[in-house]
This record gives C-alpha cells, structure tokens and sequence, in this order.
C-alpha cells in the first residue's frame, strides 16, 4: 500500500523499487535493483543511462504496465500495484513506439483518446481540436496515421499524452529517430504545454545534449540503480569539471604542471610535449588566478582553453564507460545533431 | 508461453470493475475498431473476393460432381451458401489477431494499456467489432445468390446471421488470444493460423459431404465446433427452425465465444509484460 507520509509533497516516490525478469531456469535479469526515487510536483527529469540501464523498465513500472517484483511505488498520490486504475486517470503517456494506431485517421485517434479519460463527445471534440492546433497537426486531422511523417506522429502522440491534462506525463524516449528541426520543434510544443499546464515531466532519452538543455534534474542510471542524482550543472561540476588546457614552452611545462596542481581542487593533470591539461570545477573562474601564477613564476602560456563538460564526461567519471558506447543504432546521429542544437 | 513469471501479477490485476464502465469502454474500444472500416467501406468489400471465387468457381465444380445425387440434399446453393457464409466468418476473424499484433508492434496497444480502459474491454470492444462486417459481408453475398436461384426464408436467414455473429465473436477472440500469446515472436501467428483455419474448414463439410470421407474424419468432424454450425446454417436457411441441427450449432456457437472470450481476456489483462 502506498505510504502516505513518506509520499507527501511527491509525485513519484519509490523504496526499494526492484524488478527481475525470469529468462530461463539458470537466468535472471535484474533490471532494477532497489530504485528510491522522490520527484517533487513541477520538476523536469530526465532518467539517463545506456541500454539495458533500467530506464525504460522503471517508467513501465511507475506506468502500471508491469509489477515490480519487491519495493513500492506512488506516482501521482496512488499505489502502481494496488491502485493502478488511480494511477492510470492521472498521468499521461508517450512510450518508445507509436501511442497511434497506423490504421487510423490522426483526428480520430486524439478523439477516442479523450474518450478513453471520460470527455463527452463535445469536450473529447474540442479537446482535441484545440490539441491538434497547438501541435500543429489541424490541417492533418483527417490523414492516416501511416501517412503521417515521423515528426507529425510523434507529435500526435504527445497530443494524445496531453489529452486529459494530466499533472505528470512520462515522456520514453520522446524524440528517438527525429532530425534535429524535428526535435527542437518537439521540444517547444512540450516546453509551452508544461507552461501552460505546469506539469511534472519524466522522461528518458539517448540525446545527452537533450538532457543537458531540458532537464532540470538528471538521473543516471546503470545496471539497475541510481548512480547520481543532481541538476546537470552540479553533476558537470562535481563529477567531471571543467577541462583546462595550457599551451607553453616544453622547457616549462613540468613546472607549469606543478603551479596547476596546486590549484584547490585541481585533477588529471596531465603535462605532455608543449601542453598542460587538468580538470576544476570551475573552469573559467580557475582559470585567470592559474596565468597570473606561472605569469609571477616566469612562465609565458602562449594559449589556453577551457571547455565544459558534457554529461558524458559525467557518466564517464561515474562508471568509467562512455555512454556513447554503449548507445543503440540511433546514436550515430547524436555528434552531428548535437553541433545542431548547440 | 510466456517466459517471464512474476510473483505479484495476480496483484497486477485490475480491481473487477464496474458492469457500466465495462460497457462503456468495450463500446469506445469497439468503435475505434470500427472506424477505418467505415472509413474505408471498400476494404470489407475487398474481403468478398474469396468467397465470390468459392462460389463462381467451386460451387458449378461440385453442382456437376454431386448435384443432383442425395448427398447435397436437393439444391447446391441450399447447400453450399450457408457454408459459404461460414467460411467468410472464419477467414474474416482468424485473421483479425493481426490488427492485434501489429498494435503491439507499433506501441498503439501499449498506449492503450496505459489509458484507464479495462483490460477486459480491449479483448471484448475488439471481438464484438467482428459482428458487424461479417453481417454486412453475408448480407452481400445472400444477395448476390438470390438471382441464382438461392432460396430465401427470412426468420431463419436472420437467425442464421445471429449465429455468424456468435461464431464470430468466439473466433476472433481466439485469433486475438492466440496473437497475444505469440507476441514475442509474430511470425507463430501465421502458423497457428495456417495450421487450423485450413483443417477446420476442411472438417467442417463445407466444400464437400463429410460422409463420402473416412470414419476417423468423420470422427475429427465431430469434434469441430464449425461442422455443428454449419449444419445449424444449413437447417436454418432452409426454414427449419426446429432442426437439433440448429440446436447444436448454438451449443458449438456459444461455446466457441465463451471460451474464446475467456482466453483472450485472461491473455489481455497480463498482455504488457
């Protein structure tokens, strides 16, 4: 049963969330393994991890699609097991796939959908109406869903997660397989829906750069647990730092990596040929204090460059793996998108 | 079938919901099924040709094998239009858990399973959609058959559709059922179908007199929901409403949808795993 003292002033709140899938006699997967998670009204998450992490198990979880196997979760005031049907009226949906089915028509879809959450043919009319507005979708109303391109579909297929206003809306994997327009244009329709609507979002995603730019909030996953919890800032800062890079003499660079070392919070310095390189957390701040140091020491910088840290330094420091490696066939795409959207 | 077992998806399961919000979202999840039909009439149009090719090519073949001989009992198309009308129930729904399986692949039915639908509703709303076609589809050909000379006695033609309709409902479930169990791997769902359409058609003396064959098929035949009905159909297009042919085909009718039914609900409620 849900623990209403401990899930006060939450919209999602886990202990313990587990999930193991029997395989075979000889084999079971642990998909999630023991997930505390307290999401507070408003927030925008973004769950972070490569494939296999846990992500998506986890939000079917907290969607009612599966049971856990041990632990409990509240989404939304209600119990996932116990209360699923609560659960199910107050949030809305966007899975990895396509929430429209392809045979048909777009309008039709988004009015059964507000059919479903107990609009009355009028409201379920103009429900949708004004969604199919607000996405850019009225002049598509009457084509196929097969017909429509994949920016359009999946734009339909946030309409219909919106479509009784839920206060949380899980987004799995939203913009997976969209060009970089597409996904920028994606991301304004959800950015002034949770404006309008001041919504709870979770949602997972391959793109770090997504993350990095929408999410309030980052959670990392890998093999089934939480590894890091923290806005994107505060994890680049604490987990990776800022990348300091120093050009000099070779005559000078041992000594130079010397002053950088004493730098407070100074790592990985590394001195090799004319370059010195170590991480801060604080880059650009760090950064002045350092040149006027080897400027008193004698040592002339002939360059310097300081560059920020991705979230895939993060996971990097974290695990010691880049997500990048561990990415599905859609990955390939991110480096250039990510130039994109910068 | 499943390789994944859960000690708490009894849990999972749905509290029992209301008999008024049942029908209400089996309703919603009928209408939806219905909608590219209507949408698009000429696609249940489409599904004729079968039985149009039966009739036009198999039903002059066997009026000049058998017919005037007892074994059709007078008149072909007395004979063979009924069963005609079951064959096209059978074709049309025991394909009809594709749709199913494609919604699966796509995610439409995971959405769906989202939405605060009874998981009853989604296998129940879906059967039902079955009845409709399949009447408009008999209508057509009965129709088409009356110039031919095809008899027509009302009560029992419309009880002879009630019948399709029954039949079709517990068919489609089955096809539904069975989609949902193969989920995983989609292609089984094409074997299964192979594997019983075929041997159900052919058990059920629709094409040809079951009692020119031998005993151990006539053995099988009885254990052939479809045979029962297509007697019923035979008896009742006829006028003989009386017949314990027709009773019997009611019996296999109605058992054919309750355990269809309660297969495919059962499937659906754990269909997310």
């Amino acid at each position: 049963m849900a623990r209403p003292a401990t899930s006060e002033g939450t919209v999602i709140h886990t202990r313990s969330l587990t999930k193991d899938f029997v395989v075979s006699r000889t084999q079971t997967v642990h998909a999630v393994r023991g997930v505390d998670l307290d999401i507070a009204p408003g927030e925008l998450v973004a769950v972070l991890g490569p494939n296999g992490a846990g992500k998506t198990t986890t939000m079917r979880i907290l969607t009612t699609l599966i049971p856990p196997t041990a632990g409990n979760a509240t989404v939304a005031g209600h119990d996932v097991v116990t209360e699923a049907a609560q659960v199910r009226r107050r949030i809305g949906y966007v899975g990895q796939g396509n929430g429209a089915g392809h045979t048909q028509r777009a309008g039709d879809e988004l009015y059964t959908q507000a059919l479903i959450y107990g609009l009355d043919r009028r409201a379920a009319r103009r429900r949708s109406g004004e969604l199919l507005e607000s996405l850019d979708l009225t002049e598509l109303a009457g084509r196929k869903v097969s017909e429509l391109s994949g920016g359009q579909r999946r734009r339909l297929d946030v309409a219909m997660g919106l479509v009784h206003a839920p206060s949380l809306l899980f987004l799995d994997e939203p913009s997976t397989g969209l060009d970089p327009h597409n996904r920028a244009n994606l991301w304004q329709h959800i950015g002034q829906m949770r404006a309008a609507h001041e919504m709870t979002i979770v949602l997972t995603t391959h793109y770090l750069d997504e993350a990095d730019a929408m999410a309030e909030r980052v959670i990392v996953v890998d093999h089934g647990q939480v590894i890091a919890d923290d806005s994107p800032d505060v994890l680049k800062a604490r987990l990776a730092g800022d990348r300091i890079a120093l050009t000099a003499s070779p005559a000078a660079v041992g000594q130079l990596a010397q002053l950088a070392s004493r730098l407070p919070g100074a790592r990985d310095v590394v001195a090799e040929g004319t370059k010195v390189a170590l991480r801060v957390s604080d880059g650009p701040g760090a950064l002045p204090g350092l040149l006027g140091t080897a400027h008193g020491a004698g040592i002339e910088v002939v360059a310097a460059q300081v560059d920020r840290p991705t979230l895939d330094d993060v996971f990097l420091a974290l695990t010691g793996r880049s997500l990048r490696e561990s990415a599905t066939p859609a990955e390939p795409t991110t480096p250039t998108s990510r130039k994109d959207a910068a | 079938m499943n390789p994944r077992t859960d000690p708490v998806t009894a849990q999972a399961l749905p509290s029992r919901p209301s008999l008024r919000s049942l029908s209400r979202d089996t309703r919603i999840v009928m209408v939806r099924e219905l909608r590219p039909a209507v949408r698009d009439p000429f696609s249940l149009v489409f599904s004729l040709v079968q039985p149009l090719i039966f009739l036009g090519l198999f039903g002059p073949l066997l009026a000049g094998s058998l017919g005037g001989t007892d074994a059709l009992g007078g008149d072909v198309w007395q004979w063979f239009v009924p069963a005609i009308l079951v064959m096209t129930t059978l074709f049309g729904t025991a394909t009809t858990g594709s749709n199913l399986l494609f919604e699966f692949q796509t995610g439409a039915h995971e959405r769906m399973l989202v939405t605060p639908l009874s998981r009853p509703s989604l296998l129940i709303g879906r059967a039902l959609k079955e009845v409709l076609p399949l009447i408009g589809q008999a209508v057509l050909l009965v129709t088409v058959m009356i110039p031919f000379g095809f008899q027509l006695r009302l009560l029992g033609a419309v009880l002879g559709l009630a019948l399709l309709g029954v039949l079709g409902i517990g068919l489609g479930s089955l096809s539904y059922a069975v989609a949902t169990a193969v989920r995983q791997q989609d292609w089984m769902f094409w074997v299964v179908h192979q594997s019983v359409v075929f041997p159900l058609m052919i058990l059920s003396g629709m094409l040809l007199p079951l009692e020119s064959g031998p005993a151990w098929m006539q053995a099988a035949a009885r254990a052939n929901p479809l045979a029962y009905v297509v007697e019923a159909e035979r008896a009742l297009f006829a006028g003989d409403l009386a017949a314990t042919a027709v009773a019997w085909g009611w019996l296999a009718a109605l058992a054919t949808a309750v355990v269809g039914l309660l297969a495919g609900v059962r499937l659906m409620t754990s269909s997310a795993d």
